[in-house]
């Protein structure tokens, strides 16, 4: 399982944010081809990513372009350089249809064939945006094979909604349709910015409040928001002590040629493994119990 | 690639460069670097500069660059930008990373 705790923005015309951009830590970064970049360098921002991306080494660090969206005719311009640059994912914004993923998806798979790249290789995301786009999000996250996750994209659709950013409130119906939406097509759900980066206990709750519903990870603005939301991820010793101890009761049952393991006198439900397994992931430790 | 009018592309941010190229009448390329690394990499940025234009077959330019400490990538990208612009073309021509 790829980690996707923390999905880091860097403005894609920034040369001395995208120089550094590896060290921070974070499972991935997202290069910005799009709001950050103003609309009179986009040519540039778009030199500078390809460029960075052919050149600089980032260590296996997961590498997504977000880009202009297609019906700006800008997008179509980007993916002709980004997607022969070879990033891991191209993140397509304002999604409102699975049309859209479908039509992306199309430009991608001919430029892969005209760069002589394997078809398939270049994996998508897609940030929802909108009403729409939320009430659309179980067939945009089952519309392309190459979708590694969608992601809710708060600023634009808390004023599509005619409302503001503020407890959260605002946007639990668009995280429920849009993380359960991801979980039916066995994807990752991302959770959107938060933008006030002075503000750390609010950054902390609400990080608090996506794990708990089930996000797989946040947009980050500020590489200092990266610690603090890997911590809420980092699952506590005592949790991580019970994983062990279920996995370790698999491995002694498999030992024995039993198709049944228990732990304390309680069976073990496959539900409890996956948990235990997904635990020991978050912790840096998912070939645990599986040597030997 | 013909340069018929004057353009820049970058900032005098830190880590960045600005390229400004505009058409010469001489045969050419007349490149005026100032770096604030000059002293160590001033050879080797102009060095970049000059490949990328000649791999853009731009022949006749007069380059006027400042340098903050860019990596190669950023001076081949800001290069690259400014030639387009001065050519005022948009075709580009982006090759598959190998």
């Amino acid at each position: 399982m790829k980690l996707r705790r923390s999905m880091m923005f860097v403005p894609g015309n920034n040369p001395g944010m995208i120089k550094d951009a590896g060290i921070y830590g974070a499972d991935c970064i997202m290069f910005d081809l799009e709001d950050s970049v103003a609309i009179t360098e986009k040519d540039t921002a778009r030199f500078l990513v390809y460029n960075a991306l052919t050149t600089i080494d980032y260590g296996g660090i997961e590498l997504v372009v977000r880009i202009n969206d297609l019906s700006s005719g800008l997008g179509i311009q980007d993916l002709e350089a980004i997607v022969r640059a070879q990033p891991d994912v191209i993140r397509l914004p304002k999604t409102e249809n699975a049309q859209d993923v479908i039509d992306c998806e199309k430009e991608i798979e001919r430029i892969e064939r005209e760069a002589g790249i394997p078809v398939g290789k270049t994996r998508m995301m897609a940030a929802i945006e909108s009403a729409e786009g939320v009430l659309n999000a179980h067939s945009i996250a089952k519309s392309s094979k190459r979708l590694i996750g969608i992601a809710l994209g708060a600023e634009d659709y808390v004023t599509d909604l005619k409302t503001t950013r503020s407890d959260g409130t605002e946007l639990f119906f668009a995280r429920g349709m849009i993380l359960n939406a991801a979980r039916s097509a066995g994807i990752d759900a991302l959770d959107t910015v938060y933008s006030d980066v002075n503000n750390e206990e609010g950054f902390i709750a609400e990080a608090t409040l996506i794990k708990k519903m089930g996000f797989s990870g946040k947009s980050v603005i500020n590489p200092r928001q990266i610690e603090p939301l890997h911590k809420v991820f980092m699952p506590s010793e005592k949790d991580l002590a019970k994983a062990r101890a279920i996995m370790d009761a698999i491995k002694e049952a498999n030992a024995r040629g039993s198709g049944v393991a228990s732990l304390k006198g309680k069976m073990i439900d496959r539900p409890v493994v996956l948990r235990a397994q997904y635990l020991l992931e978050l912790a840096g430790m998912a070939d645990y119990g599986k040597e030997g | 690639m013909k340069i018929v009018t004057a353009a820049s592309a970058g900032t005098v941010e830190s880590s960045d460069i600005i390229v400004r190229i505009e058409p010469r009448e001489e045969k050419g390329l007349e490149i005026h670097l100032t770096s604030s690394v000059m002293q160590q990499f001033g050879k080797k940025i102009e060095k970049v500069i000059r490949e990328t234009l000649d791999g853009l077959g731009v022949e006749n330019a007069r380059v006027e660059a400042v340098d903050k400490g860019a990596l190669d990538c950023t001076v081949r990208a800001r290069t690259a930008a400014a030639a387009y612009r001065a050519a005022e073309r948009t075709d580009y021509e982006w090759r598959t990373k190998e």
